[in-house]
């Protein structure tokens, strides 16, 4: 029987497999961010304990910090404070806020070459999931385990079980990374992943830029999977070669001999295997407050009584009335207040030219309004250098710093009550984006058109330019 | 952490499925740097509605929190187990769990039980403020059994520190890194 992706990086990271413990896993990367640190840190302190490993672990800003001039309000200038002071006490590396390397932690680390093909990695994020792109076996943690991490670059972990997603077929021209990966949650369902780890296969994915990878696996965990895979090929070695924290010369060559080995044999077992043909996938757009929640942009505002089981009859109803939808409404119907294209889900730069290749020439719709934030301060630079940010200006978009801004509502970044939002993001839990907005996950592709038209857009009707 | 053999006390239902960390306790409370305090925000933006589950008479000081299927689902937030913890609750019962919130409740010795969801209903049928058992030492709820993996139904029945435990095994960790040369170097970095 041969063995995954998966099993080649869990088996070379097991320190131990003490009876009393879960099996204890190292850790090559341990990646830290404001909000889910200072516990942790404060955790070493009490018990007199150091971070056993600076070298694999780097901090950085990125879920409180403004996108503009605006100050940080008290509390989270108290806590970007609290991981400065943190990192210096301690001996971790931070890309602070104003550095010129600051950004989404899960845009930083593939940018940097830190995330790399066959290491594990963690970070007190759900979304860490994003790394799993590289081929790295990559997870959100809690703080407890944070905490766990600095002390030990240890982890107990149970062994998940495997989930291969094949994506088969090729996606239509409009549709995208982001479509394939809100229509597979719609299909296995926010808890279809709970429990494995999820490894994306088949010809749609491999024809995927690193972009995409990273836009597939960061949305794992809204499937319930806390890690998401793909094999490293050409494409992710391409991407690689020359980044900073990447080996060089006869190192790099040596590199690419072992990553060469990691990906899934063709016998090997998993313990699940969902197909899912992108032949025929729409641009997808959720309707509720669940990213399970999904329909295509030419579909319909679903009816609760259409849904036979009693939870989701129940989940549906409350979710159409925290939206203020109808059942019935046509998708391309629904009217939007704000925009928002970002996140490390959509706020690399190939999001943003997609976004770009969009609105290039025309104008944000008068009743709506429009921001565009950089996944990180080097993509920030990257798209200037494009002319991209003046193809957002010129447009009506506003251009920010880099920063998880309207994602998370944790910055001055929020929608106001009430206010309907088509956003890049990963999550339209209720409240997300601010307490009683409205938040609907679409492709950048999307967002971008339903900001000139001021309503939900089919895009493959457009005439897209591919995207390089 | 505190030893948990078991509890006796009252319950409160909220019935709802996928209920995620958001809104267990949302955004704006986790710019805090402290880890008490935070069963003041819990389900902070839900419990302004007077019809909300827990604002019912009956669910005051209730210590068990009987809901429904893939409970705690989203955020990594440990911040939503605190909450809970800090609120009163000992333990929550569900079809099952969102697995990061799982495994953040289980390090801070909140337990987590997972029963079939026909065994849920059961038990949500007797109302708020019902008085129910859970034993950890026999593995049941009232009148049902759970599973619980082995290794963490030890540690929370003793109290064992999880970072304690691993600091056992230095000379495996300090073999593991001698054998394996680091990956990268966040120091080295420009």
């Amino acid at each position: 029987m041969g063995k995954t992706l998966f099993d080649r990086v869990w088996e070379a990271h097991l320190v131990a497999e003490p009876a009393d413990q879960a099996p204890l896993l190292f850790v090559d990367l341990h990646l830290v961010h404001e909000v889910t640190s200072a516990q942790a840190f404060e955790g070493l302190r009490l018990a007199g304990r150091g971070v056993r490993r600076p070298e694999l672990t780097l901090a950085t800003m990125d879920h409180n910090v403004p996108t503009d001039d605006r100050p940080a309000d008290e509390l989270a200038a108290a806590q970007l404070e609290a991981l400065r002071r943190n990192c210096e006490a301690f001996g971790v590396r931070l890309y602070a806020t104003g550095s010129g390397r600051e950004g989404i932690v899960h845009v930083i680390g593939p940018e940097l070459g830190l995330s790399q093909p066959g290491m594990t990695i963690v970070c007190g994020d759900s979304h860490t999931s994003t790394h799993g792109a590289l081929g790295a076996l990559a997870f959100g943690i809690g703080t407890s385990e944070v905490e766990h991490v600095l002390a030990t670059q240890t982890l107990p972990q149970r062994r998940p079980r495997t989930m291969k997603l094949e994506f088969s077929g090729s996606p239509p021209l409009g549709v995208t990374a982001k479509d394939m990966i809100l229509g597979a949650i719609g299909r296995i369902g926010v808890a279809g992943g709970t429990g494995y780890v999820v490894e994306y296969a088949g010809e749609a994915v491999r024809r995927l830029p690193m972009a995409g990878r990273m836009t597939i696996c960061n949305m794992s965990i809204e499937a319930g999977a806390r890690a998401g895979m793909i094999a490293p090929d050409e494409t992710t070695f391409a991407f690689l070669e020359g980044r900073p924290a990447v080996p060089k010369g006869a190192e790099w060559e040596r590199a690419l001999d072992r990553w060469r080995e990691l990906p899934s044999d063709p016998d090997a077992a998993y313990d699940r295997v969902v197909e899912l043909d992108v032949g025929g996938l729409a641009p997808q757009v959720s309707w509720g407050t669940n990213p399970g929640m999904v329909v295509p942009v030419d579909g319909v505002v679903p009816d609760p009584s259409d849904f036979d089981d009693p939870s989701e009859r129940d989940a549906a109803e409350r979710a159409l009335t925290y939206m203020a939808l109808e059942p019935g409404t046509p998708i391309r119907d629904i009217e939007v207040d704000r925009v928002f294209i970002g996140s490390c889900t959509n706020a690399r730069i190939e999001d943003l030219r997609e976004a770009a290749s969009v609105v290039a020439g025309k104008r944000v719709h008068p009743r709506v309004r429009a921001l565009v934030v950089p996944g990180s301060a080097g993509v920030k630079r990257q798209a200037e250098e494009e002319g991209l940010d003046r193809v957002f200006e010129t447009a009506g978009f506003e251009w920010r710093r880099a920063g998880c801004s309207m994602c998370l509502g944790m910055n001055p970044d929020i929608l106001q009550p009430g206010e309907r939002c088509a956003s890049t993001s990963n999550r339209n839990f209720e409240g997300r984006q601010g307490r009683g907005g409205r938040t609907h996950l679409v492709s950048p592709a999307v967002a971008a058109a339903t900001a000139l038209a001021g309503h939900f857009v089919d895009v493959r009707e457009l005439a897209l330019e591919p995207v390089a | 952490m505190k030893p948990f053999l078991r509890t006796t006390g009252r319950v409160a239902v909220l019935d709802r499925a996928d209920v995620d960390t958001d809104q267990i306790v949302p955004k704006q409370f986790l710019k805090r740097i402290e880890r008490s305090g935070f069963g003041d925000f819990l389900f902070f933006d839900w419990a302004k509605d007077p019809d909300f589950e827990l604002n019912h008479p009956d669910a005051e000081g209730a210590t068990i929190l009987l809901t429904g299927r893939n409970f705690g689902c989203g955020s990594s937030r440990e911040h939503a187990a605190w909450a809970l913890q800090d609120y009163g609750f000992d333990v929550v019962v569900a079809p099952s769990f969102g697995d990061i919130f799982r495994s953040n409740s289980l390090k801070i010795g909140m337990l987590t039980v997972a029963l079939p969801e026909d065994e849920v209903r059961a038990l949500m049928a007797a109302g708020h403020g019902a008085e129910l058992t859970v034993d950890l030492e026999e593995q049941t709820v009232g009148p049902y059994r759970f599973e619980l993996d082995p290794v963490d139904r030890r540690r929370l029945l003793e109290g064992l520190d999880d970072i304690g435990l691993t600091l056992r095994h230095e000379a495996e960790i300090a073999a593991f890194e001698a054998a394996h040369p680091s990956r990268v170097d966040t120091r080295a970095l420009p």
